[in-house]
């Protein structure tokens, strides 16, 4: 980072407001919903009632002829092409033609002069269901291979079944001091984002199409829009608005999406729709369930020598990102600590219920729960202190690991020490009075997925910086700010390097047309990608400008430094600049100052099939102590207090990264205690904010947040992921401080108050003092891909990043 | 978003104008208070009502009287809210207070009156559902199906009496003032329900509740818990009224209530007998206890299993009788304390 | 369904417009006003989320008759700040990264504004209750509470 010392910092590391931070606490900030256009209708999609049904027929007369219908679509009224957000899944349709796979299926969309209209035609809608039996778990779906919800997969209902072997773990388990098996479940919960998904589409008379959309992924929707409607991608353009929170719920391309923009072509008009919060829970893409099996042999002093892990994931009716999570639900046990052999096999299975996917944390908290409880367990056995076991058995920095993940830097002993110390860990652990308790757990997490969803050679992210005479700067990018903060990131890191205020900068984001691509605000990738693409831009930028101030002053480029909107000699402030004046010089020479900056992840995939789930640029690691109260006799849990430790590289704004680390701990805590999706006789149970529970402010406690800086060389400036990582080990610490306070494990979450009663219950009656899942599926896996195991290889050096280009000025 | 179904509103100034409203419009018409019960119900198409008969515009229903020595009088417009904090209330009938400000959250306080709480409709996760819902399903006894889809077998609707203040009203030996065409009423209010989910009311649907009758404090003693995932927006899925009139040391009269265990509060008369004449002594709380749970008959159709709610029971009423006994909540802490 | 004339007293103006009476606050402010500062996350009373003011209470304008509430004076987030000034819990929130995704920010500001006026100085469990019917997902509440604190302190004149 030439020019900028990271011991001078003036910008990054600072508590600055966000940009848009004016704009949201005034109320002008504009979500999807907020925005109406003249003409506009109101589009309602109708869904299906059935779990599982063949269409036999709809009838749209009766709707057609209300007053005040605009227009009414079927799945006939659309191209007749499946879509997915995965290359490997593409098995959904907008409005379903032929079968519904769940309460919920959108069959047909009307767009009327306002939506009460709209909806009394979608009750006016005739559609005729041929009703089949619904698979509402794994084990219906497995054991009635003959009713199928796909024709595709790995088998009947299977969407996925993969086995993935790394060294030799049964020889492992054979010199292992202790070997150790166990079961958990995880069940199913929501994103929950306050804002409900909204999309505004306005087909002009011109053939080109707009659409608004609160989407966390504008470039694939873009993309898929691009696939299934009769428009050139070139005539299509999408346009994140500012999410009012994602979570992972706003990724897949969605049938009210593709409906507002259809409807908007048959009406002639701008339609917009807005689903209800009921219709949001159809929506999903939420939190696998997931049933957990782990072997894992370990010396006496708890160094793991082997492990053996098995998922099976309830996917629901659709594939969504399913295959990638699969993949995630084994990929990074191995990143946090020493697993020299490791052997993964998962399944997810179709059921006829919403479609999961990515929710904070991807196919990673489930097993990471499973895993750091299952370690506490073997440090009991063992007699070692959880704390300082996990401590000893830590990955190594700059090596791979045994499924060919590359690890950079590693702050979790830090980690580690800082909430031990900060808890009082060790006046507590095992001596608090009866019914308290204190449980510690470890995590890491990607920055970034490798690899882009669908294979290419173009940069993952871009940014284009316009210098303007003003003084001001406009950033332009792909990504849409879910409320991470990703649009302050952008400025903060841009007016670091040109030594200029982040005021000056305009962050102009997430429309196809003006923007360059960045894949999406997932994988906690933007920070990371984003970020290096505007730091490239803005050296690009600061190049051009102090070859131009260099000229005007007679001095080397290599003498001059931009600061506090200056740009001159460091050590003699009469020679300089302001930067307004930089840019008008350099604009003289070179013309419209406009350059871009790009990013794409260092080609690490393991070479085996499932290698492209799992690598990252760098991971991010957390620890996290959690002190809470059991109530022995209502089974009810009090968390008083989170001591939360993340690696985040470098905090470049710490209240933003604060903030990530606090929601993650608090949308942790509702996993752990209370927010469960369930079903009942074909139908989610509750999709109301009332009945799925969501903490309030008296059920979240105090969260003490130490942030731990590594410097890690793949981040912008140092910079890992913060908005993920840091949910996954509250959900064990949790679990494993019940157990401090109760003596009783809980191996399934939520972890209910009446799950607490029975586990006490069996505990006086001097039966395993447990409860969790008894038995698995039958399933065989297939036979293993056997891959030499990469672990303890060091890591390849720092890749020089493509499209560097030329080191000043345009590539 | 979830909207509203069209209907017409008349807002009544006095309860004359709210009875003439209600006679005029037939049999479609509904009262409306604060609304925080009625429309999510609307919107979900729970109910379909014409007429509206607003009743919020009422001044002489709105406001709390009296003293603890003459008893009480709250107009059933009342908010939650200002029940919640009215301090010669809270001083005379502490569980009132408390059971008025779990209400749901601070925001549905402002809205939602006691009258209105009181009159709560039952509640079911089989009916408190959108209408695309309920369809999805077959609908219930209660709206549009004819079965009830909680116990299939069964000719009546087992909807949940949801109401935290009711249960609080009836152990401490209120009146209900109702206003109807022909004149007023008082019942009590342990008169003004009845054990079904669709008819849970004892009121005709001509009258008006207008007033809550509270009788005179002295040597009242009364507590109110209430069991729910989360400390706010959540409705009761077990509550437990606890009145005790004391003398010196010695109960001479207990009334226990369960809320939302039933369709109506339900009362445990047989445990509460146990108390007469007695000390709150650790043991005869735990009897009382067993014996109050005993009536506790929870259905699968709230949050949380119904044998938890069972089990729960036993519990809230040793916590509300230990409160009152001045013990520690749980018979465990007295362990660990000596 | 006819419209019936209103004057609704709004943010200190009286705006007279024309409305269906089964039209909730929450529409009319955002659909017939234009106010969408007011956001929805329910629409059931359930989230806290379309709270605004009336006569300085926090209430949910989704379940809110605007034909109940003539004369009465609403407050929305659109008439938090003063004339080219933020209000203390504005400036707080924006400083202290109250707001992630911002959605449930309005309702907040404005739940929070009337526990101010009413209690200047809460404790952090006083500003919890207050705070008990407002959802967030983003931000574990804690930026949040901070803010109250911080605004409360400053309007105190303590900072």
């Amino acid at each position: 980072m030439r020019g900028v010392g990271k011991e001078r910092f003036t910008v990054v590391g600072q508590p600055l407001p966000k940009i848009d931070a004016w704009a949201k606490v005034t109320g002008e900030t504009r979500f999807a919903d907020d925005l109406s256009l003249p003409r506009m209708a109101y589009g309602k999609l109708l869904r299906s009632p059935h779990p599982h049904a063949l269409i036999r027929r709809v009838d749209t007369g009766r709707a057609r002829a209300l007053p005040g219908v605009y227009g009414v679509l079927t799945g006939l009224d659309l191209p007749r092409v499946k879509f997915g957000i995965l290359p490997v899944s593409q098995d959904e349709e907008a409005l379903c033609t032929e079968k519904v796979r769940m309460v919920g299926d959108a069959v047909a969309a009307v767009a009327a002069v306002d939506e009460e209209t709209a909806e009394r035609a979608t009750e006016l809608i005739d559609v005729e269901y041929e009703v089949l039996p619904p698979l509402m778990s794994i084990e219906d779906a497995l054991g009635r291979p003959e009713v199928r919800i796909h024709e595709y997969g790995d088998g009947p209902n299977v969407h996925k079944a993969v086995s993935l072997e790394f060294g030799d773990v049964e020889s492992a388990f054979a010199r292992a001091d202790l070997v150790r098996e166990d079961v958990f479940y995880f069940e199913g919960n929501t994103h929950l984002p306050m804002e409900q998904h909204s999309a505004l589409a306005l087909w002009g008379p011109d053939g080109k199409l707009t659409l608004w959309s609160s989407t966390q992924t504008p470039h694939y929707v873009h993309r898929l829009l691009g696939q299934i409607l009769d428009v050139p991608p070139a005539h299509i353009r999408v346009i994140a608005t500012p999410n009012g929170g994602g979570f992972g719920g706003k990724l897949d391309p969605f049938a009210h999406e593709i409906a507002a923009c259809k409807l908007s072509q048959v009406t002639g008009r701008p339609v917009k729709i807005t689903l209800t919060r009921e219709e949001v829970f159809y929506v999903h893409r939420g939190r696998h369930p997931v049933l957990m099996w782990v072997r894992t042999g370990v010396t006496r002093q708890g160094e793991i020598l082997g492990m053996h892990f098995r998922t099976w994931l309830d996917g629901g009716a659709y594939g969504s990102y399913g295959v990638a999570s699969t993949f995630y639900t084994g990929a990074l046990q191995t990143v946090t600590y020493r697993v020299p052999a490791y052997k993964f096999e998962g399944a997810r299975i179709f059921t006829n219920k919403p479609p999961c996917g990515p929710k904070r944390g991807h196919g990673t908290p489930q097993p990471r729960f499973a895993l750091e409880c299952h370690l506490d367990k073997i440090a009991g056995e063992l007699g070692l202190d959880p704390a300082d076991m996990r401590r000893r058995i830590l990955a190594e920095p700059f090596t791979k690991t045994a499924n060919h993940l590359t690890v950079t830097t590693i702050g979790l002993g830090e980690c580690i020490d800082r909430v031990v110390l900060a808890s009082g860990w060790r006046d507590k652990v095992g001596q608090l009075p009866p019914g308290r308790g204190i449980g510690i757990a470890c995590s890491s997490y990607l920055t970034g997925a490798g690899s882009a969803i669908y294979w290419n050679d173009m940069p993952h992210s871009g940014v284009v910086l316009r210098a303007d005479r003003s003084g001001g700067v406009a950033v332009l990018c792909g990504a849409i700010d879910v409320g991470q903060g990703s649009d302050s990131i952008l400025a903060y890191l841009v007016a670091e390097v040109l030594g200029i205020d982040p005021k000056d900068i305009r962050v102009h984001a997430a429309d196809t047309d003006l923007t360059p691509v960045d894949l999406g605000s997932y994988s906690s990738r933007v920070t990371l990608m984003c970020g290096n693409a505007a730091i490239q831009a803005a050296e690009r930028l600061r190049g051009l400008l102090l070859g131009a101030v260099a000229a005007k002053l007679g001095v080397a480029a290599e003498a001059l430094a931009a600061r506090g909107r200056r740009i001159g000699l460091a050590d003699d402030p009469d020679r300089s600049v302001s930067f307004a004046e930089a840019v008008v010089l350099a604009e003289s020479i070179h013309g419209v100052l406009a350059v871009p900056g790009s990013y794409a992840p260092p080609k690490r995939a393991g070479k085996y099939k499932g290698g492209g789930v799992g690598p990252s640029p760098c991971y991010s690691y957390t620890a996290c102590v959690v002190e809470l109260e059991v109530d022995r006799e209502t089974g009810g849990v009090r968390i008083d207090d989170v001591w939360i430790a993340h690696d985040v590289g470098r905090a470049l704004n710490p209240l933003l990264v604060e903030g990530q680390v606090e929601g993650s701990v608090y949308m942790g805590i509702g996993e752990a205690l209370m927010e469960e999706q369930v079903f009942r006789k074909g139908l989610h149970k509750a999709p109301s904010l009332l009945e799925y529970k969501s903490p309030t402010t008296l059920e979240t406690p105090e969260i003490h947040t130490i942030l731990v800086e590594t410097d890690d060389p793949e981040g912008p400036f140092g910079a890992k992921e913060a908005g993920q990582g840091p949910l996954l080990p509250v959900i064990p610490a949790i679990a494993n401080a019940v157990h401090d306070a109760i003596g009783v494990r809980i191996d399934e979450v939520p972890i209910t108050p009446d799950k607490i009663l029975t586990g006490l219950r069996r505990k006086r009656e001097g039966k395993p003092a447990r409860v969790g899942p008894e038995r698995l599926p039958r399933f065989t896996f297939p036979p293993p891909r056997i891959v030499e195991s990469a672990f303890g290889q060091p890591a390849d050096g720092v890749a020089p990043r493509p499209f560097q280009g030329g080191e000043e000025g345009r590539p | 978003m979830l909207r509203l179904p069209p209907f017409t509103y008349r807002g009544a100034r006095t309860v004359g104008d709210a009875l003439t409203y209600l006679g005029d419009a037939g049999p479609d018409t509904m009262l409306v208070a604060g609304g925080t019960d009625l429309y999510p119900n609307l919107k979900r198409r729970q109910f379909e009502p014409k007429v509206l008969v607003g009743l919020s515009g009422i001044r002489e229903l709105d406001g709390v009287r009296g003293s603890a020595d003459a008893g009480f009088v709250i107009g059933a417009l009342t908010t939650l809210r200002r029940v919640a904090e009215h301090p010669g209330l809270r001083a005379a009938f502490p569980a009132l207070g408390t059971a008025a400000g779990l209400v749901s959250s601070p925001q549905l306080r402002n809205m939602g009156t006691i009258g209105g709480n009181v009159c709560v409709d039952t509640r079911c996760n089989y009916y408190n559902q959108t209408q695309q819902w309920r369809k999805a399903i077959g609908f219930c006894l209660k709206k549009d199906g004819d079965i009830c889809l909680v116990a299939p077998g069964s000719p009546r609707c087992w909807a949940v009496s949801s109401s935290d203040t009711a249960p609080v009203l009836w152990s401490l030996g209120a009146t209900a003032r109702l206003c109807g065409p022909e004149g007023e009423r008082l019942v009590p209010v342990a008169a003004l329900f009845q054990d079904d989910g669709i008819a849970y009311l004892a009121k005709r649907p001509d009258e008006i509740l207008t007033e809550l009758r509270l009788p005179p404090a002295a040597g009242t003693r009364c507590a109110y818990l209430k069991l729910r995932r989360r400390g706010s927006f959540d409705f009761p899925v077990l509550g437990v009224a606890v009145a005790l009139q004391m003398e010196g040391g010695v109960v001479r009269a207990a009334t226990i209530v369960l809320g939302a265990v039933a369709s109506q509060p339900r009362e445990a008369p047989a445990a509460a007998a146990l108390l007469a004449g007695q000390r709150l002594t650790p043991e005869l709380i735990a009897a009382v206890a067993v014996a109050a749970a005993r009536p506790s008959k929870p259905l699968d159709n709230t949050d949380f299993t119904h044998p938890y709610r069972k089990q729960m029971t036993r519990i809230f009423v040793a916590r509300a009788l230990r409160r009152l006994a001045g013990l520690p909540e749980s018979p465990r802490d007295e362990e660990e304390v000596a | 369904m006819p419209k019936t004339l209103l004057r609704l007293s709004v943010n200190g103006e009286d705006h007279d417009l024309a409305a269906a009476p089964h039209k909730t606050l929450l529409e009319v402010l955002r659909e017939e006003m234009g106010l969408t500062g007011t956001k929805h996350g329910c629409e059931l009373g359930e989230c806290g989320t379309c709270t605004v003011l009336v006569d300085g209470r926090p209430v949910l304008s989704c379940l809110a008759l605007p034909i109940e509430l003539e004369g009465r004076a609403i407050t929305t987030v659109e008439g938090l700040a003063g004339a080219g000034r933020l209000h203390p819990l504005q400036q707080a929130f924006a400083e202290l990264g109250a707001a992630q995704c911002g959605y449930c920010t309005p309702g907040i500001l404005l739940t929070a504004r009337a526990l101010l006026a009413d209690n200047p100085r809460p404790t952090r469990q006083e500003i919890r209750e207050a705070l008990a019917g407002n959802l967030c997902r983003c931000t574990g509440y804690t930026k949040i509470l901070d803010a109250v604190e911080l605004a409360a302190l400053r309007s105190a004149g303590g900072a």
